[in-house]
């Protein structure tokens, strides 16, 4: 039986309306570098864990014919994550947190809503990170004040978690200055470090006419390349996509407010009607299960229900 | 007239008219193409027009303006692009080389509705 099965983490009903088990995606597409265990298997490692993935949640989106559950939708998904019956070491949102506004005042109203909603889920560790929705307008006044830093670092267990900020300069930059803190970050670490960058846009060039690149990101992958075990999380393309550039595995998640189209596959990019025969069809979040000592990530993509 | 002077005369407007000749030849293979330009506006959240035709070689300058904010325009098929501010008229130039439909995006963040901010142009034969 898997850690996962054991955790009773997929529960097929029973989660009071919250999620369902989609599929799961085993370390990167198998892909993830298996290589540099021998050595790093000497030295210390912590003991396995997993964390909770939510993104996209746009709190202050209002379209019934997209989503007419938006009140709704991110309650049940904390609702869900409560229930679990092992609690993940902690969660991460991966930005637009709540949709945008011209209005400031209704930004930070939105915010303060946001983290109201969110300090009701029972795990005590959550980290964020902002989207364009939050931090495009004002270069991330608003977000640093309600959430804190932009950029920054977490351990765990084992695994260094780098939080970077591709949202707050409007046009899609990291930015040299960014650059640079993640380089000499990168310098404290071994080549062979088990690395987790957790970003919104995607860092490679998904599909750029539809916004879905980050326009410095080759930079940040060349910085992120001599490390041999990396991988991204990332959010913004409200639906799942998994790719490699080179050894570096990047991991899309689902909104947990409308699902958007596959890139390129229609003319132009609006969020995909809600379809009252599958409710909530698209959205989900995502567990992730970190095996430091293999450098391996299994992803369990879970749907939310309405139940 | 003496017969010295009729060829003097002719000589000099032959020379004469093969020069000219010379300079009308040179002219038009050195002549720069007459550019077509095309105003853009960008304002929240569309661009107007959204939709241009182009020919391909015929060289093209656009001339962007922002009727609100800052916009960004991004016609990525032919490396075209830069940002869009109030108050000035910003040019880009390019000759298309190929034929097709393209995309062009707004590519910085101007809020609710930017991700739908796009256009087209379509390069014909």
């Amino acid at each position: 039986m898997s850690k996962f099965d054991r955790r009773g983490f997929i529960k097929l009903a029973g989660l009071g309306g919250g999620i369902v088990f989609a599929s799961s995606l085993s370390r990167g597409l198998g892909l993830n570098a298996l290589g540099s265990v021998v050595d790093y298997a000497n030295a210390k490692v912590e003991n396995d864990f997993y964390f909770v993935q939510l993104s996209d949640t746009h709190w202050g989106f209002a379209g019934p014919k997209v989503n007419p559950d938006a009140e709704g939708t991110l309650k049940k998904a904390v609702q869900a994550v409560n229930s679990l019956e092992e609690q993940p070491d902690f969660i991460v949102f991966t930005g637009d947190l709540t949709h945008t506004t011209d209005d400031v005042q209704v930004r930070k109203d939105r915010m303060s809503q946001f983290k109201e909603i969110v300090s009701r889920l029972k795990v005590p560790t959550v980290h964020f990170m902002a989207g364009e929705h939050d931090a495009s307008l004002d270069r991330g006044d608003a977000y640093q004040e309600a959430f804190g830093k932009l950029n920054y670092t977490f351990d765990h267990k084992g695994v260094h978690f780098i939080v970077l900020d591709n949202v707050s300069d409007p046009g899609a930059m990291v930015g040299e200055s960014q650059i640079n803190w993640l380089k000499a970050d990168l310098k404290q670490q071994k080549t062979d470090a088990r690395i987790v960058v957790l970003t919104h846009r995607p860092l490679f060039d998904l599909y750029p006419d539809w916004d879905w690149a980050t326009k410095d990101g080759a930079a940040v992958i060349d910085a992120l390349m001599p490390h041999k075990n990396v991988t991204v999380f990332y959010g913004h393309i409200h639906q799942e996509n998994h790719h490699m550039t080179g050894h570096i595995a990047h991991h899309s998640a689902k909104s947990l407010m409308f699902p958007l189209p596959a890139p390129g596959s229609v003319p132009k990019k609006a969020p995909v009607p809600w379809d009252a025969s599958a409710p909530y069809r698209g959205l989900g979040l995502r567990s992730i299960e970190a095996e430091p000592k293999q450098a391996k990530y299994e992803i369990k993509e879970l749907n939310v229900t309405g139940g | 007239m003496n017969r010295k002077k009729r060829i003097l005369i002719t000589s000099t407007l032959l020379l004469a008219s093969a020069f000219l000749s010379g300079l009308l030849i040179y002219g038009r293979a050195n002549a720069v193409p007459v550019e077509r330009v095309i105003h853009i506006t960008a304002k929240k959240f569309d661009f107007s027009p959204d939709s241009i035709t182009l020919k391909k070689g015929e060289p093209v300058v656009f001339e962007i303006s922002s009727a609100d904010r800052e916009h960004g325009f991004n016609l990525r098929a032919f490396g075209v692009r830069t940002s869009v501010s109030p108050g000035k008229v910003t040019r880009v130039r390019f000759t298309p080389d190929k034929t097709g439909k393209f995309t062009f995006s707004c590519d910085v963040f101007c809020g609710d509705g930017h991700e739908e901010m796009t256009g087209t142009v379509i390069v014909t034969e």
